[in-house]
């Protein structure tokens, strides 16, 4: 039974990471722009599909990978600049249904470019199971994890410790007051969707190997990441990987201890939960607006 | 305009003129058609057309059936069941369609089968639930082989290795509960203890944590049931976890992209496959080769790879089209007493013996149990 439950957790952890790093993604841009970017998902999926489409061109993996993160974070750029910045100082569900037909239009994009099917992206060190006390673990796991702690560190360094991620946070609280201060606001718009892009397409490409990718996988993703970002507090980076774990050691213990069948409503069950008792999530920030 | 309508006048007095231009003589046979040529079921229904039109056009190229060329007029459904009730009331009342051969998907079968009944027309479907021919329709066929099959030709294998003690673990989707439902009823009839029976999303990504249960139970052997992704990492999962034990797949797999997404670890994975899949593997004395390879040669000139699905369609339309033959013309009722006597007819899902009480007419050879062995099939009987 131990042995049974190392394996759960460890499933779960590993499940969970990658949630983190997509929940990772939306907490940036909302930070930036208040905006919850649904287009999320469709990131990841485009740096899983480009990678694997330039891997079977005979690609070496690093330089595919940075490739597919590159044009990705270009796709990000676009995006911004075409579709969030002409509606900059609409309302903020105005750009949040601009980024679902972004997201959407990613998906069709991807489905002329690469078809309906299923690709697979070979692991980066074999596939030989490790084995960890009674559980068994793959070594692309491993790189998830390792991948994902790196990230999440540079991503809080980042907004803890630089100028640049100061006057990113600066915008979401006080837009106008920012600008006031001399903060180009379209530039951190830029700033962020670019460095989530990338983000996501990390991600896509790290668990590429273990998921395949197909045109329409990042909805599913996205949606993941999605909880995960609003379980911890939507905008808090560190919160959005803590919710990304708990929801994937969740779902991975209830579909192992209760019901293979229900785990995923015992996942959206807690999600709902956790807003209706803590509406800013697990480690969100109260919100107080002065009038 | 007026210039180009000129034309077609004349062109069209010249053909009257020389008698090329009759409208007894070539009267066409209308084949209706409804698939799921787009949305999620469209690796189904994709194939199905392609196959119906190569075939119309070379049957009428070769002088349509008994001097009379064959009108295909289909709509795609795109997987909507209510659509398809629509498409197949116009079919029936605007373009008074002889005889119907189609609807890709169970649900889409289904859910026409009452109109069909009602107005009395043969309807040749593309879907595998038993349900479709079982209770047995008047006017209703099928042609690809049902879920029942597969967990028939599973268990028989079960019983060859002399295991009895299984793990399912199947999906979430309209195929793998069907599946499941299949496997468990018929478990008892083959002596097998179902000991597992763990499920997934269709969509999930990671499924140890249900293999993990299965690895601490007793059982002797895993069978999954799918298609899509799901499966391939399944099968990826159980390597990751060590667990030794043999592993079945349904047929939804029956495609080299399963090899492909599983690699390594679809080494020794049986799955009861038709004979389309393993077609040059067959011995040459097999009646069913020269069919199998005369249509993936057809078929592969023009489009990639066959599949099952497309074959569906081959064996449909060749059963209507045989049928018609031999009612000697279009009428309905003769059509479908044609339909239900066909006997032996070889098509690519296997020897079709209809009766009064079987309107599937497949029995269990037409699935092959294959393993890959080698990233390939191998037939093991």
């Amino acid at each position: 039974m131990l042995e049974q439950i190392v394996q759960f957790l460890v499933t779960g952890i590993t499940v969970g990471s990658t949630y983190a790093l997509v929940g990772l993604g939306f907490a940036l841009i909302y930070n930036a722009s208040d905006v919850v970017n649904f287009a999320q998902g469709e990131f990841v999926m485009l740096g899983a599909m480009i990678a694997i489409a330039l891997l079977s061109a005979g690609w070496p993996l690093p330089l595919a990978a940075v490739a597919a993160t590159l044009l990705t974070v270009l796709a990000g750029l676009l995006l911004e600049r075409f579709a969030v910045e002409p509606t900059l100082g609409a309302p903020v569900v105005s750009t949040i249904i601009i980024t679902i037909g972004a997201a959407i239009f990613l998906r069709g994009i991807a489905l002329l470019l690469w078809g309906k099917g299923f690709h697979s992206m070979s692991p980066f060190s074999g596939d030989a199971p490790l084995h960890l006390g009674g559980a068994t673990l793959l070594p692309q796991s491993l790189w998830v994890l390792g991948l994902t702690v790196l990230l999440v560190g540079l991503v809080h360094l980042f907004f803890n410790r630089t100028l640049l991620g100061k006057a990113l946070l600066a915008c979401s609280f006080n837009r106008a007051a920012a600008q006031l201060v001399g903060i180009n606001v379209r530039v951190m718009l830029r700033l962020a969707y670019g460095l989530s892009a990338g983000l996501g397409a990390l991600a896509g490409i790290l668990i590429a190997p273990i998921t395949f990718s197909s045109y329409d996988a990042g909805i599913m993703l996205g949606l993941k990441g999605f909880s995960a970002a609003i379980v911890g507090g939507i905008g808090n980076p560190m919160g959005a990987v803590a919710g990304g774990l708990l929801l994937g050691i969740l779902e991975s213990l209830s579909a192992g201890l209760i019901s293979s069948g229900y785990k995923d409503a015992i996942a959206f069950l807690f999600v709902l939960l956790v807003l209706f008792f803590q509406p800013t999530g697990l480690f969100g920030h109260k919100i107080t607006e002065r009038v | 305009m007026m210039k180009n309508k000129k034309w077609k006048t004349i062109f069209t007095a010249a053909l009257l003129f020389v008698g090329l231009y009759s409208a007894h003589a070539a009267d066409p046979i209308k084949i209706g058609s409804f698939l799921t040529v787009t949305g999620p079921a469209s690796f189904l229904g994709d194939p199905e057309l392609k196959t119906l039109q190569i075939y119309v056009d070379s049957i009428n190229a070769n002088g349509g059936i008994n001097g009379r060329p064959i009108e295909l007029i289909y709509y795609d459904t795109g997987g909507k069941a209510q659509d398809a009730v629509g498409f197949v009331k116009r079919l029936i009342k605007n373009d008074h369609i002889d005889l119907i051969v189609g609807g890709t998907t169970s649900g889409d079968t289904l859910a026409v089968i009452p109109e069909v009944e009602k107005e009395g027309i043969p309807l040749i479907s593309l879907a595998s639930a038993v349900d479709i021919v079982e209770p047995v329709k008047k006017w209703v066929f099928k042609v690809a082989h049902s879920d029942r099959m597969a967990a028939a030709k599973i268990f028989e294998d079960l019983r060859k290795r002399r295991l009895t003690k299984v793990a399912l673990i199947t999906g979430d989707g309209g195929f793998d509960k069907s599946g499941r439902e299949q496997l468990l009823k018929l478990a008892p009839q083959y002596g097998i203890t179902i000991v597992a029976d763990e499920s997934y999303g269709n969509k999930d990504t990671d499924m140890t944590a249900q293999l993990t249960k299965i690895r601490a139970s007793d059982a002797q052997a895993i069978i999954n049931f799918g298609f899509g992704q799901a499966p391939a990492i399944v099968t990826k999962n159980i390597k990751q976890l060590a667990i030794k034990l043999p592993v079945y797949q349904s047929h939804g797999v029956a495609s080299k992209t399963f090899i492909d997404l599983a690699g390594e670890a679809a080494e020794g994975v049986r799955l009861p496959a038709a004979a389309l899949v393993i077609a040059d593997q067959l011995p040459n004395g097999d009646p069913q080769k020269p069919v199998l390879m005369a249509y993936k040669k057809q078929y592969e000139a023009k489009y990639g790879p066959v599949s099952t699905f497309g074959g569906h369609a081959y064996d449909g339309l060749f059963i209507a089209v045989d049928a018609v033959k031999r009612a000697g013309g279009s009428d309905k009722a003769k059509v479908r007493d044609q339909i239900e006597k066909t006997k032996g007819f070889i098509g690519t899902a296997g020897v079709f013996n209809m009766s009064p009480d079987d309107h599937m007419g497949l029995n269990l050879d037409a699935f092959k149990m294959v393993e890959i062995r080698n990233g390939s099939w191998n037939i093991i009987e």
